[in-house]
């Protein structure tokens, strides 16, 4: 079961530079681990998050094998207007979460 | 060194006012990831223990949430009271040993086994409903024996290297471990995030950990020799401040 946490600012003011949190449950399974009778355990990381505020891609990171596991995420984005910001993580396996979080700029 | 522990081979307990949790160990970056619970991984536990709270399960085809309602309101306290003595065991059973045993008295569904994601997404959403209060561990006559019992476990010298819990955490707190400093072992935030183990581990893991780090051979979990122990330790650490899911270096 995949759960993600995010912080965003339920409100900012027009210009203002907002702090954007995510956290994310997920192994992140190097690839490079063995079990104890020798074999590869096979990798299984998120490859890619993504972070759209109404539409417009303004965060985007590539995350591999060395990342810990339930990557934090941290950033910021100019609030610009109300609207959406919405969050991408896909990897491995087929993994994909999507969420998204209201903002209201005034 | 070997001389100065052997002289300390029993030592004193903490005395009240020189308590502290691990927390006041931690680095301040640490410290930080614990107080935001957008930062603190330990409450990805707690969010999934939210939900299966309210998931209907078992023959009964109950929830948590049936009989207990809000957790926020009903399950306040309840870790920092744990391990509490059971009745129908007739011993001190730990909070993952409660939710296992309403999950097979009163749900009818098969217990879940230790240190699995459910259960410790269980415990870390009721211990969460703790946080903030102090630990309260009643000892009666029911009680007073198992409590006994695990203090002579913390105190007996055990593994190839010999060593007593107290001699590194009543005699050596504060002081270093190779890079680590020692911790009074107050446990005042599990179930919790080890960042060295990338995950969430009940206190049993933890104990666990430690007599494998002294070369003795760990108890099994759901031992009682561990739920004695979690009793003593708990009792040791009565008063203090709850603060799961805690995160720890």
């Amino acid at each position: 079961m995949a759960s993600a946490l995010i912080n965003v600012p339920a409100r900012a003011r027009r210009g203002e530079i907002i702090e954007i949190k995510t956290l994310i449950s997920h192994t992140m399974e190097t690839g490079f681990r063995r079990t104890q009778l020798g074999a590869l355990i096979p990798r299984d990381i998120i490859r890619r998050f993504v972070c759209t505020y109404n539409g417009t891609e303004v965060f985007r990171a590539e995350l591999h094998p060395a990342i810990s596991a339930n990557p934090f995420i941290v950033f910021s984005t100019v609030a610009v207007e109300s609207g959406t910001v919405e969050f991408h993580w896909t990897g491995d396996n087929g993994f994909a979460v999507t969420q998204s979080t209201p903002i209201l700029v005034e | 060194m070997a001389l100065g522990l052997a002289a300390s081979a029993v030592a004193a307990e903490v005395p009240g006012g020189d308590r502290r949790s691990g927390y006041d160990f931690m680095s301040r970056e640490t410290r930080a990831m614990q107080d935001d619970d957008t930062a603190n991984p330990g409450m990805l536990w707690v969010l999934e223990g939210g939900a299966l709270w309210s998931r209907k399960t078992g023959r009964a085809g109950r929830a948590c949430g049936d009989c207990h309602g809000d957790a926020r309101a009903s399950m306040k306290g309840v870790a920092a009271r744990h391990p509490a003595f059971d009745a129908a065991q007739g011993r001190p059973i730990n909070l993952e040993q409660r939710i296992n045993a309403c999950r097979t008295g009163r749900q009818g569904a098969p217990p879940l086994a230790y240190e699995s994601r459910e259960l410790l997404a269980l415990a870390a959403y009721v211990a969460r409903q703790s946080r903030g209060l102090p630990i309260e561990i009643a000892i009666d006559p029911r009680t007073r024996s198992f409590l006994d019992a695990g203090r002579t476990i913390y105190d007996r010298r055990q593994g190839q290297l010999n060593l007593a819990c107290g001699q590194c955490h009543d005699a050596n707190w504060g002081r270093q471990l190779a890079g680590n400093v020692i911790p009074q072992a107050h446990p005042t935030g599990y179930p919790l995030y080890r960042l060295e183990w990338q995950g969430l581990g009940s206190l049993q893991r933890r104990l666990r950990n430690c007599m494998v780090g002294i070369r003795a051979e760990p108890y099994e979990y759901g031992a009682p020799e561990l739920v004695q122990l979690e009793l003593y330790l708990m009792w040791r650490a009565r008063g203090m401040m709850f603060e799961a899911p805690a995160v720890r270096p």
